[in-house]
């Protein structure tokens, strides 16, 4: 085969990139969008505790620890697939949970954590979504991970799932621990 | 029962299409003339079937059977019937059904209109439509049953996509189908011409016709979608270089490609594997523009439910068409022939000029389209692609195939001379130049891209008109309705569809220039000058529909103390889905749209409340969508030549036809 | 009363420049928006989106122009907190070099083989077989000069298309 005759075999050639990309794109979600605070220190906040309004908590106060920040609301419906799971995983004491109260009142979040159960070590309030613009939250609930520097590690996007803790973020925080 | 007879219908559909596959293709190889006459009657059969089948299924939607899943998805009791109707075709089983029909329907058509096509050409044609519609009613039965039951049947169904209860909505997915479809008839001609090894100026006469139809319907399709964005999504946009708006956009531009170079190939018998390989990318494209909207993989508004499995066996019947057609291409696109020379400058030379342009054109879209998922799918992270890419893009390819669209019918074939272009170009020239500089200026604003492209377009009209004018001049005629007697329709159509675009390009130049949008909070009684006009907004009214509430604004338009019209853009509620849409109002005019929609209440809603309202004034926008139906009819006006429905006297030949060896 | 009667014109001074200052700044956002993805209808533009996130995002927008920021400075500092997924613009980085310079390159390859063909397909001796055009348009012309009102397209204009079709023979 003459290297002119070659030209014939450019279409299927291309074709054939184009199909290997599709077939990968069919096990991808586009709609994610993933953060580009991982590997970054956490977004400075001090916002006021849910349950102790004239106490703040921000990111340094947690240094020196792993920890996981996540973001929930009253009125996010999702919360409550993942909120089970919260609160077991709250019980181990593996891991400290501060919670994120994301564009919500405070009493229809202090209700909701009555009504569902408290995991967290505290939560803190962001009435105006300021902070979760800060770290790049695009919908509720999300979850971080920070390691004991104050970097973020992971952020979990939508609710977690047994199989995401059990395989990524429980070893990872595992790893963080360790070191 | 009628749900079942439509599912059993499809069933034997899918074996006739089997049987339309194999027993042509086996006689074509062996001249056997009994074998290639089941292509005509299996494909007539198909068609049968499968329009029972879908006649079945609108049947349970205009008897809102709710049994029937799909109906209780889709439809809804206080629907009223011409939406119910429409619903058909408004879900991912029941489109897919739509596709099936229309392919069977071309099919149906090919055995009509071909007569005179030798039999064995037939016989492979109608053979590769039947093995595209093993695919298509497979993946029907496997994956998409329109047909499955529901125990026990609800009493209400889900209703229908308020953004699709709307006329624009109902007819654009028809027409944009015949489109994609028809293409494949383009693609069938190729394909069983790339498997008889022959391919010459009579092959591309007898696509020709087929693929000139399914342009213009896409034409149509298009625009359809376009016109219903517009005035459905109430921000005044008509293009927004979404992800399945390009999946339609780039079988256009391959098509477009694709019957300009059939062009060459008839007249003189050139680029013909350039041609075979246009006409597979652009049923390739079609395809792909379907797996695009199905499978999930690309974000946009109009992605059906998303479902892996039918990503992967869409996916898996890509590989097979396309894989298969383009490894048919590379073993045999050689064999097929090389065409006439012509000189650099010559009619070839500029149509070859357009079909580059052409697919560099195609290529952007497809990549930017494609690279988002490129991107995701190399772990790079995530980026978007939008108009800052296109537009810069797509824009700067266009200008230079613009002008080639004025030069192109006047220049010879084989040699076209510069000095004569320039004598029969330079009244257009100048005409050109004149508008160029006139127009910004009426319009109010000097701008220099407003200026180019109506360089452009005046450029495009006036060198069409002139052709025309030359040609009555030189005509040997006497008497003007001899002359315009003598000229075939394919050259009218060509003059038309020619205009459809400049009419087009004034549109898009002027509308992008020169629009104004004012996006105000309005109380009652309220005015806000827009553009020289004055908008009174006079509050709103709850006014109910057959299966929405509505919210109507009333706003009075005046010009000069004169009242001009009175606008009521609404916002819709559906009752059963609770889904919001917009309806703007609209004052349409040949020199342009004053459009206004509602936003959100300011004040609380209640008729005394304030209103965000946005105004938008869109100067010749309706230039538009009549540039693309100028071209869709030059499309249809071509395809009426009396030379594509060769002289009844002909039918002797099939005979001597079936013996010629290929 | 005199002091409430300043404050109160102060007031209405202070909004009225406010207000023509505010056109032009909200022209210059909705451009800037418009060039953004709403990251939760990912269909939409910033501008457009209804949804709260978007509200939020044009409320931070603004208020970081009112603050003095460039644009550039309010797309960077999306960008920081969401990725280059907030920007319909694709940034021109390595992994986006093919997208940016492909159309280029493929119009170059194309420019090319548009040359190249156009060369290859002139056969040798052009000018003869324009002077015999030239001799037979002559005879056609002269030809066409007698009465025949009823000639088929074709005759007369044999410089452009015309009805091939009765010249190819119809076989498969």
């Amino acid at each position: 085969m003459t290297l002119k005759s070659l030209r014939w075999l450019i279409p299927i050639a291309v074709f054939a990139v184009i199909a290997a990309f599709l077939y990968v794109g069919l096990f991808r979600d586009p709609r994610e969008v993933p953060s580009p605070l991982i590997g970054k220190p956490a977004p400075a906040f001090s916002l006021a505790e849910l349950h102790a309004p004239d106490r703040r908590l921000s990111p340094s106060d947690m240094r020196g620890q792993v920890w996981l920040l996540n973001v929930w609301a009253s009125w996010c419906v999702s919360c409550r697939e993942e909120h089970p799971l919260l609160v077991a995983l709250a019980k181990t004491g593996i891991v400290p949970i501060v919670g994120l109260d994301y564009k919500d009142k405070p009493g229809d979040g202090r209700a909701w954590l009555t009504d569902n159960g408290n995991p967290y070590r505290t939560s803190v309030m962001d009435s105006d979504g300021r902070t979760g613009i800060d770290w790049g939250v695009y919908g509720v609930p999300e979850t971080y991970v920070v390691d004991r520097a104050g970097i973020i590690r992971y952020k979990q996007i939508g609710p977690l799932t047994e199989q995401t803790l059990k395989q990524t973020i429980l070893p990872l925080v595992r790893r963080l621990q360790a070191s | 029962m009628i749900p079942e007879l439509g599912h059993f219908a499809l069933i034997v559909a899918l074996l006739v299409a089997i049987i339309q596959s194999v027993l042509p293709m086996i006689g074509a190889a062996r001249r056997d003339r009994a074998l290639m006459g089941v292509a005509v009657t299996a494909a007539r059969a198909q068609f049968g079937l499968v329009a029972l089948a879908f006649g079945c299924l609108a049947w349970s939607f205009a008897t809102s059977d709710f049994s029937v899943a799909n109906v209780a998805a889709n439809s809804n009791t206080h629907l009223p019937l011409h939406f119910r109707l429409a619903a058909t075709w408004g879900s991912h089983e029941g489109s897919l059904l739509l596709w099936s029909m229309m392919l069977a329907g071309w099919g149906f058509a090919v055995t009509v209109f071909s007569r005179n096509l030798p039999q064995v050409l037939r016989a492979r044609v109608l053979a590769v439509l039947g093995m595209i519609a093993i695919g298509f009613l497979l993946f029907l039965l496997t994956t998409s049953d329109p047909f499955t039951r529901l125990f026990p049947a609800p009493p209400e169904g889900r209703d229908l996509n308020s953004l699709l209860q709307d006329p624009g909505m109902v007819a654009h997915p028809p027409m944009l189908y015949m489109g994609y479809v028809g293409f494949s008839v383009a693609f069938a001609f190729a394909i069983a011409a790339l498997i008889g090894g022959r391919l010459d100026a009579a092959w591309a006469r007898w696509s020709r016709p087929w693929t000139t139809v399914a342009w213009s319907f896409l034409t149509v399709g298009i625009a359809l979608g376009s016109v219903w964005a517009y005035y459905t999504l109430g921000w005044g946009g008509w293009w927004f270089w979404d992800p399945v708006e390009n999946a339609s956009f780039m079988p256009w531009l391959a098509g477009t490609a694709l019957i300009h170079s059939l062009a060459v190939t008839e007249k003189r018998g050139a680029f013909r594997s350039w041609t075979v390989l246009l006409a597979i990318v652009a049923f390739s494209l079609s395809l792909i523009g379907t797996f695009l909207v199905r499978s999930g993989v690309l974000t946009s508004v109009h992605a059906f439910a998303i479902d892996p499995a039918r990503g992967l066996y869409i996916l898996a019947f890509l590989a097979i068409v396309i894989g298969g057609s383009l490894t048919l291409y590379a073993v045999r696109a050689g064999a097929v022939g090389a065409g006439g020379d012509f000189a650099p400058v010559s009619r070839e030379s500029l149509l070859l000029g357009n079909n580059v342009l052409l697919v560099v054109a195609l290529v952007s879209v497809l990549l930017g389209t494609l690279y988002p998922l490129f991107v995701d799918a190399l772990a790079a992270g995530k980026i978007s692609v939008g108009p800052p890419y296109f537009n810069t893009v797509f824009y700067p390819l266009m200008a230079p195939l613009l002008f080639l669209v004025g030069v192109g019918p006047v220049a010879a074939w084989r040699r076209a001379p510069i000095p004569e272009l320039w004598t029969r170009l330079r009244w257009a020239a100048g005409i050109a130049v004149v508008t160029a500089a006139l127009v910004p200026v009426a319009m109010g604003r000097w701008k220099p891209l407003v200026a180019l492209g109506m360089l452009l377009s005046a450029w495009i009209a006036a060198a069409t008109l002139s052709s025309l004018v030359h040609r009555l001049r030189h005509a040997p005629q006497r008497g003007l309705t001899a002359k315009l007697r003598a000229n075939a329709p394919a050259w009218y159509g060509m003059l038309l569809a020619h205009l459809g675009v400049a009419v087009f390009v004034t549109g898009v130049t002027l509308v992008k220039g020169y629009e104004v949008e004012r996006d105000v909070r309005l109380d009652v009684g309220q005015s806000v000058v827009v553009a020289g006009d004055t908008y009174t907004f006079r509050g709103v009214a709850a006014v109910p529909g057959p299966n929405y509430d509505a919210i109507v604004a009333t706003i009075d338009m005046t010009r000069a103390d004169r009242h001009v019209t009175t606008l009521h853009p609404q916002k819709r509620t559906f009752r059963s889905s609770g889904q919001v849409i917009t309806e703007a109002s609209i004052e349409r005019g040949i020199g342009g749209d004053h459009y206004v929609s509602l936003g959100e209440p300011i004040t609380g809603s209640g008729a005394s409340g304030a209103w965000a309202v946005r105004i938008y004034v869109k100067p010749f926008v309706d230039w538009i969508w009549g540039g693309c139906l100028l071209m869709a009819l030059g499309g249809f006006t071509a395809v009426a030549d009396r030379r594509y429905r060769l002289a009844r006297a002909r039918r002797s030949e099939p005979a001597a036809a079936l013996v010629a060896p290929t | 009363m005199i002091r409430a009667l300043l404050a109160a014109a102060y007031v209405v001074f202070a909004l009225v420049p406010t207000a023509r200052a505010d056109d032009a700044l909200d022209l210059r956002l909705r451009h800037l928006e418009s060039g953004l993805r709403c990251l939760v209808c990912q269909n939409q533009t910033l501008a457009e989106s209804d949804a709260d996130l978007a509200a939020d995002l044009r409320l931070e927008v603004r208020k970081l122009a009112l603050a003095g920021k460039s644009d550039d400075e309010i797309r960077d500092y999306l960008v920081a907190r969401y990725g280059d997924f907030v920007l319909y613009d694709p940034p021109l980085k390595p992994v986006t070099w093919v997208l940016w310079f492909g159309p280029f390159v493929l119009l170059a390859a194309g420019t090319v083989t548009w040359i190249v063909v156009g060369r290859s397909r002139r056969r040798a001796t052009p000018g003869a077989k324009a002077e015999f055009e030239v001799a037979a348009r002559n005879l056609l012309a002269g030809a066409a000069a007698s009465p025949a009102g009823a000639a088929p397209a074709g005759v007369g204009q044999a410089e452009t298309d015309s009805g091939d079709a009765a010249r190819q023979p119809l076989d498969g």
